[in-house]
């Protein structure tokens, strides 16, 4: 635990809950140039969270703690997440514990905390998004682990900054089949883990055919304003963590100075930005799957991140 | 070449052929899965190609011409001259094992594959063995593929696929195959690929459509 990771810690926080509504603006402003269109800017998320902080919030009858609480634990988990993703730093103090399985398991607390208030609800729209939502996080799980260790074998851990600082090392690396296999995993992982397309369309106004916009339709107000900003923080933290797995450029390390945290948030800032706009742009040309074709698309997704390990394992040159 | 090139070149190789394998599992477009099929071609061609290029060997070289010229033109025009008119949109509709599915069999599949030739494998520790299991991968989806699949050009795929699978073991796992048995071996498959290509056109002419499993009985 040094003074350097300590202090790359807290600006990585810092960045992802400041910067994440940013980052989602920018990906809609992409998206809307592309389609022609002038878009709202690349602030308009925070001037709407602004907005929906100084809204009345109302709760509807019958909902419990659970309704009441699940904001602030999805907040909470995605600020916990930003400490220990490697982004900003790989010395970040939160080492000892920055697996890949207590990352994905994060996640997941803040799904589930989202899924039970949608139930909570008890309006047919919140169980109707809860259930999806179950469905893809079912599938997505085995994806994402196997996906994420296939990139874990070259560096003879789960953990995620020394794979990071393995493919600083050797960067390499990721240009092999498994890496490329991974890749096209995690792309559809991310997809589906930030409810965005081609699995979830987070524009869409058809209530039918939301999952995550199904399960927070009843919220309002200061505790909208909470999600919304935790599903934006998600975004920020899986990007990030994709670019960084694949370049760790710029990356402080665990003796950095303060000219080194700040080269490691323009990098990441650089690299996220970069990788948001490809997506959004890919986004622009695929249409959602069907629901029932979702696993399918995630079983693909699996096969990959299981061919990638394959790859990794057995094709690798050893030594070379 | 050095050594570290052409294991990197040899596993690009290996990996595409593995991946368009699982492409075609997944695509139930005809029309992409004989593109998929060009793409394995030109693969599997880039190995004895290479293995030529690293030893000097000018006949694995023209082997590995042939077999691009084979695998990655001829036989995926062949199939997309069946597939114009009235088939030029044709799916599988209907599978008998779903998409899903079939992806998570593909990875037993491969899983199966790898412990099978793991003799194999130990046998020579070059890289180019190494990645010999891809080969028996593909012989194992190839014949997944012609058991699940009800349109008859979904089966010449698919068999295709078993082909190619067999020459990337060939490739993989020996010093090389001469000119001679490699033409022998292509000329068969095209003849067969050739022969169903026709009977195909026959079947779609006379019954309206080239579902398989329609037909079960003699008619008059």
């Amino acid at each position: 635990m040094t003074g350097a990771g300590v202090a790359g810690a807290a600006v990585q926080v810092v960045a992802v809950a400041a910067g994440s509504p940013l980052l989602v603006g920018w990906m809609r402003q992409v998206r809307a140039r592309l389609e022609g269109r002038i878009g709202s800017g690349v602030l308009q998320p925070y001037r709407d969270l602004r907005k929906l902080a100084r809204k009345q919030s109302i709760v509807p009858e019958g909902t419990t703690v659970v309704f009441a609480t699940a904001p602030a634990f999805i907040a909470a988990t995605m600020l916990v997440v930003a400490a220990i993703v490697p982004t900003v730093t790989v010395a970040s103090p939160m080492d000892g514990v920055g697996d890949l399985f207590v990352v994905v398991g994060l996640l997941l607390i803040a799904t589930v905390a989202l899924i039970l208030a949608a139930l909570d609800t008890g309006t047919p729209f919140g169980g109707m998004g809860a259930s999806r939502e179950t469905t893809i996080a079912a599938l997505v799980e085995p994806a994402i682990l196997v996906a994420v260790f296939a990139l874990s074998i070259r560096a003879n851990s789960s953990n995620l900054a020394a794979i990071v600082t393995a493919t600083a090392h050797r960067p390499g690396d990721v240009l092999t089949p498994a890496g490329a296999l991974a890749f096209a995993a995690l792309v559809v992982v991310v997809a589906a883990e930030t409810g965005r397309l081609p699995i979830d369309n987070p524009a869409t106004h058809l209530e039918l055919t939301m999952v995550h916009e199904a399960m927070v339709l009843e919220y309002s107000g200061p505790r909208l304003a909470l999600v919304e900003w935790g599903a934006s923080m998600r975004l920020a933290v899986l990007v990030g963590l994709l670019a960084n797995l694949y370049l760790p450029i710029g990356v402080a390390g665990a003796h950095a100075g303060a000219a080194g945290l700040v080269v490691g948030v323009g990098a990441i800032a650089a690299k996220t930005a970069l990788l948001a706009g490809a997506l959004a742009a890919g986004e622009v040309f695929v249409a959602k799957v069907r629901l029932f074709r979702v696993p399918e698309l995630l079983a693909g997704s699996f096969l990959l991140g299981l061919l990638a390990v394959t790859a990794a394992y057995f094709l690798a040159p050893r030594g070379a | 070449m050095s050594a570290h090139t052409y294991a990197t070149l040899v596993d690009l190789a290996a990996g595409t052929l593995l991946l368009s394998a699982v492409l075609v599992v997944w695509r139930r477009d005809l029309q992409a899965t004989a593109r998929l099929l060009a793409v394995q071609g030109a693969a599997l061609g880039a190995i004895p190609i290479l293995s030529g290029v690293r030893r000097g060997d000018v006949q694995l070289v023209v082997v590995g011409v042939a077999v691009v010229t084979l695998r990655a033109v001829v036989f995926p025009k062949l199939i997309a001259v069946r597939l114009r008119g009235e088939l030029a949109h044709e799916r599988e509709g209907a599978p008998l094992v779903n998409t899903t599915a079939s992806l998570l069999v593909t990875a037993t599949l491969v899983i199966v594959a790898y412990a099978l030739s793991r003799p194999l494998v130990r046998l020579d520790a070059s890289s180019a063995a190494r990645a010999a299991p891809v080969g028996y991968a593909l012989v194992l989806i190839g014949v997944f593929l012609l058991v699940t699949r009800r349109k008859a050009l979904s089966q010449v795929v698919a068999f295709l696929v078993l082909d190619n699978g067999i020459d990337a073991v060939a490739f993989l796992a020996t010093l090389g195959v001469p000119v001679v048995v490699e033409l022998g071996a292509s000329l068969d498959v095209l003849l067969a690929v050739v022969i169903l290509g026709v009977l195909t056109g026959r079947m779609h002419a006379k019954f309206g459509g080239t579902d398989l499993d329609e037909l079960r009985e003699l008619r008059e």
